[in-house]
């Protein structure tokens, strides 16, 4: 089973099967969004937080931990009912788009970001701050100095983000209801072709699915190893 | 020491956290040029003057200027902020490269000056580590960068709050030499914290004592330690107030 998943694997990577494509395309396309909009928000939020101590900052630190394990498939009912046409958000249409994916997606990556950040942030020592700010360093620059220190965690949290993304299936499942040729993506083709008993199909979008991964895992240690050189 | 020119002005300065006060100087005045050494046992409050003296902090009460100005939310700005800078016990580097972290400071400032980094670099005797990750350097070479780092930047007023507590004799000797030097070609103002009176006696012009956050005498540094007015400066002097 798993060796003829494989060879179907590389006979529909090597065919090159436009819809293949188009669905491996849309999966990049919609969790790559997602995760570019969840380190607009989370980096500098996580940085913010991570350099705060106040009663609420540990308020929302529980609320941000508890995000880091949302269920898919509740996100994915909520963005629903709020993109539904009597949701608040209905008039936008979104709903059974990509973008509706990359909302739901956004907030499964959007706390994964933000809390792996603040810790990283936090686990900077905090005599680093005078020290910077004596060395005549403002507010602004003093934060991304110390984002810079934290590099490494970041750039975890990004992966975290990422492949929460990239391999949840219940939120675009409701959200973006699968169609094909405009919401279909790599997990939700998975459940469609072992529903129907193409087992080989789906294992072969499987390791299609999981060699993403790995490749962009790859280019993030690379990064990593770019950064610790020296030269970031 | 030259024109007796104070960049900073203390009068009836206050510092206290969560209600107790552990700062409360009357009187002092930082000239232009000089080294003044601060002594006295740990907890007198040494470490919050320089805070204040570095607007890492405001005081409670009472006034502290800064080039004749009060320093307030409006004063110093930026450019006068960056004319002073500390080296602090324990320093803190980036993890970046011992030449990055000296030209840190200058990049902030938006400036490159790389050979001036080198030159810096050469005076301290660490020319060798140029390229050297900062995290992977001894106490000591860690200490002497932060010196390079602060001083990299020419500043008016140098702080330095304990810079050799727990190093060798060879890098206090390194840095006590670079910041006498410092003093006298550049004319930094230098204010030292230290709770070894052998440094006060060998580095400063004015030495002072700060007991339970009183500035209890200051007086030029032969005077403070062979004819001291004051009978705690005499004890703290012989060692019998334990620290």
């Amino acid at each position: 089973m798993f060796f003829s998943a494989f060879r179907e694997a590389v006979s529909l990577i090597l065919q090159m099967d436009p819809t293949l494509w188009g669905v491996v395309r849309l999966t990049l396309g919609v969790s790559g969004s997602a995760l570019v909009l969840a380190a607009v928000f989370g980096v500098p939020v996580g940085a913010f937080l991570g350099l705060r101590d106040f009663r609420g900052v540990r308020w929302l630190t529980a609320v941000i931990y508890t995000g880091m394990g949302l269920p898919p498939v509740v996100v994915g009912l909520v963005v629903f009912l709020l993109l539904s046409r009597q949701g608040i958000l209905g008039r936008l249409g979104w709903l059974f788009t990509p973008t509706a994916m990359i909302l739901a997606q956004t907030i499964l990556a959007l706390p994964l970001v933000t809390g792996v950040t603040m810790t990283a942030v936090r686990s900077i020592n905090p005599e680093l701050r005078p020290q910077l700010q004596t060395l005549g360093a403002t507010d602004w620059q003093i934060l991304r100095t110390i984002l810079h220190e934290a590099r490494f965690g970041v750039v975890v949290g990004l992966v975290a983000g990422f492949g929460a993304a990239i391999s949840e299936v219940g939120a675009v499942m409701i959200v973006g209801g699968n169609i094909e040729g405009k919401t279909r993506v790599l997990t939700t083709a998975i459940v469609l072709e072992t529903r129907q008993g193409h087992f080989d199909v789906a294992l072969a979008l499987g390791i299609i699915l999981l060699s993403l991964a790995f490749l962009t895992n790859a280019l993030a240690v690379h990064f990593q190893g770019y950064l610790e050189s020296g030269r970031g | 020491m030259g024109e007796d020119k104070a960049i900073y002005t203390v009068r009836n300065l206050q510092q206290g956290y969560n209600g107790r006060i552990v700062l409360n100087v009357a009187s002092l005045d930082i000239l232009a040029g000089e080294i003044l050494a601060i002594i006295g046992p740990s907890g007198a409050g040494k470490s919050t003057l320089l805070r204040l003296l570095a607007f890492l902090e405001r005081p409670l009460s009472g006034q502290l200027t800064f080039y004749n100005q009060p320093v307030s939310d409006q004063w110093p700005d930026l450019a006068a902020k960056r004319r002073v800078t500390m080296v602090f016990q324990r320093p803190q580097l980036l993890r970046r490269s011992v030449h990055e972290n000296v030209a840190y400071g200058l990049a902030l400032r938006g400036q490159q000056a790389s050979h001036e980094v080198n030159t810096i670099l050469t005076a301290l005797g660490l020319d060798h580590l140029t390229h050297v990750p900062a995290h992977t350097l001894s106490g000591g070479e860690a200490q002497r960068v932060a010196l390079a780092r602060a001083l990299v930047l020419k500043p008016d007023v140098l702080l330095l709050d304990e810079p050799t507590a727990n190093l060798d004799p060879y890098n206090v000797n390194q840095i006590e030499q670079f910041i006498q030097q410092v003093n006298q070609t550049q004319r930094t103002t230098v204010v030292i914290v230290t709770h070894t009176i052998f440094q006060a006696r060998r580095l400063a012009h004015r030495t002072g004592l700060l007991l339970n956050g009183r500035l209890v005498e200051l007086s030029p540094t032969n005077i403070f330690f062979e004819r001291p007015l004051q009978p705690e400066t005499a004890a703290f002097i012989r060692g019998d107030i334990v620290y």
